[in-house]
């Protein structure tokens, strides 16, 4: 409930920068820039950005443990399947591996017009370690820019578009 | 330094961005999804190589100061990859991106809704998101068409250039009930859905009465809408007969485009007709 706070007060503040505990990335939320007829409801915004931000943990607990099945909380779709599939080979290779997002900048940029997809982009900071067979391989920090979208299921918004795109081609911020 | 030219030869050969060394390591800083690519290694000796990436993991022994080459499709997932070369001596890391490739091999389409009334301005509403054919989006913009036909009316047609691999459209009903087709089209691929126009409500409605027996015979003309669609058979027409103080009402529904009912005759009572909010004419029975 933490995290959800935190997001009502980052979009009060439009845009505030909202700091969570030690363990918690930083997340701060852009205005929409939307494009489309659909308005887009602050509750339906604030509830996208946390599922999205709840889906980086589903990935790391998922990449940690090798355990592809804990995807389905926050995937679907052809997210789900390729995140799946990396798992997978991990497992076959022996190696494991630690994602943890230090810092989000998430822009939500359309919203379609039958309600059944939200994208948004997110200039995301986090660290990737590789273990094989529990020697630690490596850690690097990573910055990239996400592109997302997200379609509503029973309970919540699932990813089911993830895919990190050069600094070049990221949405300018305006 | 022979292997090295032979990766950045390569790399300019496939129209790639240029390699990024650090240390023993150089890889391609940008590759398309699909793409054959290579990375140098140097220094001797046996080490590990791993590409890592949410969307994808390769494992690969190498050896130090030879070029390691990827056939075409081995990393098929746009994303961010991270490199990390391992070997007793040494641990370096680098980065490669994967782009979505140029050209469009799959369109994800959903229009809506899949039943409307005919004549409606923007009442029906499409968005496309354009995929590579390793479902990669498509993140350049393409130019998406978007066409609303069916055999009676012109077709409609919206050219849109995708923003960040959506696109989105809003189209008219057209006047004539049927279904049409609505195709979203990007290059040589296409999705269509088959949206179900309906008449409207009724535009106008009349009724004519005639004496039967001691009951009056009350009849509408064929119901139709604004745009001359007959109304579907099972709407319902009121009948509502008013005579001194009392009041009798009538649902019937439409058979073969018109309704018909026997009411009791009554001299001076008066007649009228409606289907929803629409009022047809009134009658007053003199007879």
């Amino acid at each position: 409930m933490n995290l959800l706070k935190s997001l009502t007060l980052a979009s009060a503040l439009g845009g505030a920068v909202a700091a969570f505990a030690a363990d918690q990335p930083v997340v701060r939320i852009e205005p929409p820039t939307l494009q489309g007829p659909r308005e887009l409801q602050p509750q339906t915004a604030k509830a996208v950005i946390q599922d999205y931000l709840e889906s980086w943990k589903v990935l790391g607990g998922a990449f940690s443990q090798n355990q592809p099945d804990l995807l389905g909380h926050g995937f679907i779709g052809a997210a789900q399947d390729k995140l799946a599939a990396t798992i997978k080979q991990q497992q076959l290779d022996g190696v494991h591996s630690l994602y943890r997002d230090k810092s989000h900048d998430v822009r939500i940029l359309f919203y379609s017009p039958d309600g059944l997809s939200i994208e948004l982009t997110d200039a995301v900071q986090y660290d990737v370690q590789l273990f094989d067979h529990d020697k630690a391989i490596g850690t690097e920090q990573v910055h990239a820019t996400y592109i997302v979208v997200l379609t509503p299921t029973e309970v919540r918004w699932r990813v089911r578009i993830f895919q990190a795109q050069p600094e070049s081609m990221a949405v300018p911020r305006i | 330094m022979k292997p090295r030219l032979a990766v950045l030869l390569m790399g300019l050969l496939l129209g790639l961005s240029a390699d990024a060394q650090s240390g023993n390591l150089t890889v391609p800083a940008s590759i398309e999804a699909g793409a054959p690519f290579s990375i140098q290694c140097a220094g001797s000796g046996k080490a590990t190589l791993y590409i890592a990436g949410p969307g994808q993991f390769m494992k690969r022994d190498v050896r130090l100061g030879e070029v390691a080459s990827f056939p075409a499709g081995s990393l098929g997932n746009a994303g961010r990859y991270t490199v990390f070369l391992s070997s007793p001596s040494l641990n370096e890391t680098g980065s490669l991106a994967v782009l979505p490739a140029d050209k469009p091999a799959d369109l994800t389409f959903i229009a809506k809704p899949s039943r409307l009334p005919v004549a409606l301005q923007g009442g029906i509403t499409g968005a496309a998101y354009v995929f590579d054919s390793y479902g990669n989006l498509i993140t350049k913009p393409q130019s998406v068409s978007f066409e609303l036909s069916n055999p009676v009316s012109t077709t409609q047609t919206h050219v849109v250039e995708t923003r960040n691999g959506a696109a989105w459209t809003q189209m008219d009903s057209s006047p004539h009930e049927g279904k049409v087709q609505f195709v979203a089209r990007v290059g040589d691929v296409s999705s269509t859905r088959i949206v179900n126009l309906v008449p409207g409500d009724p535009c106008s409605l009349r009724m004519n009465a005639k004496s039967a027996g001691g009951k009056i015979q009350l009849q509408t003309d064929p119901v139709r809408d604004c745009s001359g669609n007959a109304v579907p058979d099972g709407t319902i027409v009121t009948f509502t007969e008013s005579y001194n103080d009392t009041r009798s009402t009538v649902d019937v529904p439409l058979k073969r485009g018109v309704a018909s009912i026997e009411m009791p005759a009554h001299r001076g009572a008066t007649i009228s007709v409606a289907s929803g909010v629409v009022l047809g004419n009134q009658i007053r029975w003199e007879q």
